[in-house]
């Protein structure tokens, strides 16, 4: 259970960072880690004790093996984090350009 | 920006090749060992991008390389599509089933469809983080002049 | 891993925390391998390097510089607001996995039923693979469209308009 718990107070410095930083860099940082955290808790629901790698081998039957389900969702997330992550960093380099900062106060001073 | 010195060069040119040939084999062991299409199609983006970093942008024809690798991309998501759709003609009349024989478990021609999703996806990925990273350089080469 | 993320924050230079998140997606391919997910420290180990090389190359383009913070009233009752709600989700967090089995034992119902005739209907022996491109093949099609947009977006975002 305290394992849980770990990977929720990951989530919450995250979040902590989503609110509080002014640097446009920093939030796109801490979203990130914000779902780097949320896949441990994935990974971590479908561990079974003294499971096997889910690779079967055909010659033994009666093996006990780890959950496949949440490996198969947490493989497709990463991908679409990176997505995420590529995108927000080519909105962030028109930012800069246009504005020669990341200060996100700054953006909402200069308007028209 | 310039490339770095010709010992980089030379040794990036070789392992760019090795590590092209160790993600075809993820790719094609798919259903065997761990692995599969999208961390085939990752690295084989991995070994492009080596190049690119080791040689320098200056050497490449820019406009051509972007052109290539997002054309390659949208055709081996368009075969995806068509491969799902076929399976309607064929078997069962359902969308996505698994309908070529599945050999012995444990082959390397076994488990029907599979292996073909696995090559597709894989090229489909590898088109799109080199296109995403072929946009970032140009978009820096274009605007530092 | 958490020790980073805090560094990460509080980080000076914009460089540094380019790094320190480097230091928590490699820690989750440690925690990836000790949790029996082969397949999914494979990805994670090459997507990271790949989200690295590309923040690093927004970054050194840049002002390394972070501005400092001004502790005025509005940051103070912003910061004890936050850990206000945060204490609040730490408590229905607790609530919720009481509901859950302790670590290791078999939670998920379907899990079972599709270990068991996974090998026979789809005749791949990686039962992820399996389960990603004949059980939950609508997932992955999704997952590739994602990723083909993302892909047009970039290249859409970072264009250079000629003047005429």
């Amino acid at each position: 259970m305290s394992v849980y718990i770990l990977s929720f107070v990951l989530f919450l410095v995250g979040l902590y960072g989503v609110i509080t930083r002014r640097n446009l860099i920093k939030i796109v940082i801490s979203l990130s880690i914000m779902e780097f955290s949320i896949f441990m808790i994935l990974v971590l629901v479908g561990y079974i004790d003294n499971g096997l790698a889910p690779i079967v081998d055909p010659a033994s039957g009666g093996q006990i093996y780890v959950d496949p389900l949440p490996q198969a969702m947490v493989l497709t997330a990463i991908v679409i984090g990176l997505a995420t992550t590529s995108m927000l960093m080519a909105i962030a380099i028109r930012l800069y350009r246009k504005y020669k900062t990341f200060d996100i106060r700054e953006l909402k001073n200069l308007r028209g | 920006m310039e490339g770095m010195s010709i010992i980089v060069k030379k040794v990036s040119q070789l392992l760019a090749g090795l590590i092209f040939v160790y993600g075809i084999y993820i790719i094609l062991h798919g259903h065997l060992t761990p692995g599969g299409g999208f961390a085939g199609g990752a690295i084989i983006a991995g070994a492009f991008i080596l190049l690119i970093l080791a040689n320098g942008s200056s050497a490449l024809n820019l406009k051509k390389e972007i052109s290539g690798s997002s054309n390659t991309e949208s055709l081996a998501i368009l075969m995806v599509v068509v491969l799902a759709m076929m399976s309607l003609a064929f078997g069962v009349k359902v969308f996505f089933s698994n309908f070529l024989p599945k050999g012995e478990p444990g082959e390397l021609l076994s488990a029907g469809v599979i292996p073909l999703y696995n090559i597709f996806i894989g090229i489909e990925v590898a088109g799109a983080i080199l296109t995403i990273f072929l946009a970032l350089v140009i978009f820096k080469e274009e605007s530092s002049k | 891993m958490i020790i980073g993320a805090i560094y990460a924050l509080h980080a000076k230079d914009l460089l540094s925390a380019v790094i320190a998140m480097g230091i928590v997606g490699y820690g989750l391919v440690i925690c990836f391998l000790l949790l029996k997910a082969p397949d999914l420290a494979i990805v994670q180990i090459v997507v990271e390097t790949i989200t690295l090389v590309i923040m690093v190359a927004v970054v050194l383009d840049s002002t390394r510089k972070e501005v400092e913070i001004k502790l005025d009233r509005r940051t103070i009752i912003n910061i004890l607001t936050g850990f206000v709600v945060f204490a609040g989700l730490f408590y229905f967090f607790i609530l919720a996995i009481q509901n859950l089995d302790p670590l290791g034992a078999h939670s998920l119902r379907m899990s079972e039923a599709y270990v068991e005739g996974a090998v026979e209907k789809t005749g791949s022996v990686n039962l992820v693979t399996g389960v990603l491109f004949d059980f939950r093949a609508y997932d992955t099609l999704g997952e590739a469209v994602i990723l083909y947009t993302a892909a047009l977006g970039v290249l859409t975002l970072l264009r250079i308009k000629g003047k005429k």
